[in-house]
């Protein structure tokens, strides 16, 4: 049971609620201002008529005394079928008018009285109310002048009822749609709580469910699916990573714990000595691979943003191109930069220089064509608003399909395996073009690899 | 900036300098501490040690340092800061600055605060000891003379040639600027990250063996013709200029 009052605590209930009570307090005060005051209206009206009566009668009885008065009730009474009058003598005995039997003497005296009335008469109706004025007049002769207002009486009934029915009709009907209207944002609310609890329980495929009607829900969902989209991304990144951490990190340590155990085995001072220079150099090897991860971890994290500066790529173009022609040159390749002075962008020497220096170091190490024979083209020109740098080979490139993949961590293709690397130079590539607002493509250079890093051309120096 | 290989530690003092050198040594790592003591002891110099930045500054403060190697996190007193007091009292020490932060800019702050060299951390000890044997030699070799002399080689430092018993030898700028920097630490090991570092000023590790083909291109012009060969590789540390 307690399941089906949860309703109660929704915030669509609560707001129904609370209009509802500021809609019937609303009904209340504009139904009850309007019945009181028509009510009040009419009892004037009445009361008015029958002053002006008592008026007429009186001063009949102070110019003719009882006679007079009599004769003149008696006409009343024929002409006026609106009116009640009962003319009694000091022993509340009726003398003329026509009410009857009315206990005259009970009634306080010049004052306004209201009583039933208790036998039929000519224009009376027993039960009816009646509202009227009971004169004291001289010689204790006592007056009732009085109307029927039992259809004021069936007025106000009527009102009440109109009134209650309709307050009760409202408050029925606004707790129904407000009941309606909750449990259905219920039933979303709780199908999106399903979906939350289902995708903590490890379902990461989950999504937020969608009506289609495009409502506020619809668009909370929609962003939460973004939001969702967007961490399952980085999840399978940092999956993908902390695995391929976990294997580049492992295959070197089993090699080296094989390597210590065998020499312990062989007991020998040589073999302990082999086994540690090899040991070291793994070592280094993985301390290259950490270095490596937390210099591509940093230019991520953007922080080196505010380091940069200014400055022609050119220079750098120069300076990589001269420190790595020799080493392309005794791998049996050339090197050829086209570029001239005069490429500014916003960057930082150092991280570009490491950029480039990772691209043509890829196309030294695995553009080999099959003469064995290296061809690398570094060119840097203006297009547009970009500063565009392209390293280019003709070795066997990289398939179409593999291209966006290579630029994620770890990421090394099966032929290049065997050669030394730690797969972490494209995604440094790639992280310092998104750090310099630019962006780094892979593209086929029929044939080979022509890596393009396009960067928005810094504005001239005022 | 980790060299590839170890050098051959006990062989270490006759290649390198003959000259013991007195080393301060402010690092509050224990084993680090202890290791790099040891090595500097192995390689004959003369090592002091102190734990924090008082203790180090009070050392440096007397006296009779060749070297300074210092930590840039010490307790008491931070290692730039360290370094910012002795400079302030007009001692000119060499210092080598020892960091976990291996970014440029840190190493430019560093150096900014009057540091002559830095070193990130892990590093080799090969690098280590390389840069210390060559901080500590600067004195003498840094000439402002308009040639430096080794042996028979000649470099003229004003019209940018190179001259071998005589005989020009023809080098491009860059090859002239690698010569000129193992020149004046002639008799003393150079890195490859420390040739990176002061040739081409850049502050990475060299990953394949770009320095080596330069050096050894270098080493071609050089030695070529001539009995004695000048540029010595020493293994797993670097090269080296013969000084005699």
């Amino acid at each position: 049971m307690r399941v089906n009052l949860r309703f109660l605590r929704t915030s669509a209930f609560r707001l129904t609620g609370l209009y509802l009570l500021f809609f019937s307090l609303s009904i209340c005060f504009v139904l009850g201002y309007v019945y009181l005051r028509t009510l009040n209206l009419l009892e004037r009206q009445n009361e008015e008529t029958i002053k002006a009566e008592v008026m007429g009668l009186t001063d009949q009885f102070t110019t003719g005394g009882t006679e007079a008065l009599t004769l003149a009730v008696k006409r009343r009474v024929e002409s006026n079928h609106e009116m009640q009058f009962m003319l009694a003598d000091p022993s509340g005995k009726y003398i003329a008018g026509n009410l009857h039997a009315q206990p005259i003497n009970d009634m306080p005296d010049n004052t306004w009285v209201d009583f039933s009335i208790l036998r039929g008469d000519e224009k009376a109706t027993v039960g009816h109310m009646v509202r009227g004025f009971n004169v004291q007049l001289p010689g204790n002769i006592q007056l009732i002048v009085g109307m029927d207002v039992e259809d004021l009486a069936q007025f106000k009934t009527v009102m009440r009822f109109a009134l209650f029915t309709g307050l009760g009709l409202a408050l029925l009907l606004g707790l129904g749609s407000g009941l309606i209207a909750s449990r259905n944002v219920l039933r979303r609310i709780d199908a999106i709580t399903d979906s939350s609890h289902g995708i903590m329980s490890g379902n990461f495929a989950g999504r937020m469910p969608i009506s289609g009607s495009g409502d506020e829900l619809d668009r909370l969902s929609h962003s939460l699916n973004d939001m969702l989209d967007q961490i399952e991304r980085l999840m399978q990144g940092m999956h993908e990573v902390s695995s391929n951490v976990a294997h580049d990190l492992r295959t070197p340590l089993t090699r080296l714990r094989a390597r210590v155990e065998a020499a312990l085995r062989q007991n020998k001072k040589a073999d302990y000595e082999e086994a540690l220079q090899q040991t070291l150099i793994e070592s280094d090897t993985l301390l290259s691979t950490f270095n490596a991860l937390m210099s591509l971890n940093q230019v991520d994290s953007g922080q080196l943003r505010s380091t940069l500066v200014r400055m022609d790529i050119w220079v750098v173009l120069q300076d990589v191109v001269e420190l790595y022609e020799p080493l392309a040159e005794e791998h049996n390749g050339s090197m050829q930069l086209v570029a001239g002075p005069g490429l500014f962008i916003r960057g930082k020497r150092e991280l570009l220089a490491q950029a480039l220096i990772n691209l043509v170091d890829n196309a030294i190490k695995y553009s080999q064509d099959a003469k064995g024979r290296i061809s690398i083209k570094v060119v840097g020109e203006r297009q547009g608003k970009d500063v565009v740098v392209s390293v280019s080979d003709a070795g066997p490139g990289i398939p179409a399909v593999d291209r966006d993949r290579v630029l994620r961590r770890f990421v090394r293709l099966d032929e290049s395996r065997t050669k030394p690397g730690n797969g972490l130079g494209l995604s440094l590539v790639a992280s310092v073009a998104n750090l310099l607002d630019g962006k780094l493509a892979l593209e086929d250079n029929h044939p080979g690899l022509r890596a393009e890093l396009r960067l928005p051309a810094a504005a001239a120096e005022i | 900036m980790t060299a590839k290989a170890q050098r051959n530690l006990t062989t270490s003092a006759a290649e390198g300098t003959e000259k013991v050198m007195r080393i301060l040594v402010v690092e509050d790592d224990k084993d680090a501490a202890s290791w790099l003591v040891k090595g500097l002891k192995e390689s004959n110099h003369v090592v002091d040690h102190a734990t924090d930045g008082e203790a180090g500054l009070a050392l440096a403060d007397e006296g009779g340092y060749d070297v300074l190697v210092i930590d840039r996190m010490l307790p008491k007193l931070d290692g730039l800061e360290v370094i910012r007091k002795l400079r302030a009292k007009q001692n000119s020490v060499p210092i080598l600055i020892l960091s976990a932060l291996s970014d440029v800019d840190e190493r430019v702050k560093g150096l900014r605060s009057g540091g002559d060299d830095y070193l990130a951390k892990p590093y080799a000890f090969a690098e280590l000891l390389a840069r210390v044997e060559g901080l500590g030699a600067r004195k003498l070799l840094d000439s402002k003379d308009a040639k430096l002399k080794v042996l028979d080689l000649e470099l003229d430092l004003l019209s940018r040639t190179v001259s071998r018993d005589g005989k020009p030898i023809v080098l491009q700028p860059r090859e002239f600027k690698l010569l000129e920097y193992l020149v004046r630490n002639a008799g003393h090991i150079v890195t490859r990250t420390m040739l990176l570092e002061n040739v081409w000023d850049y502050h990475f590790d060299p990953q394949t063996n770009v320095i080596d083909v330069h050096v050894s291109r270098l080493r071609g012009k050089l030695d070529k013709g001539f009995a004695t060969p000048l540029l010595q590789t020493v293994r797993g540390a670097g090269y080296m200029i013969r000084a005699r």
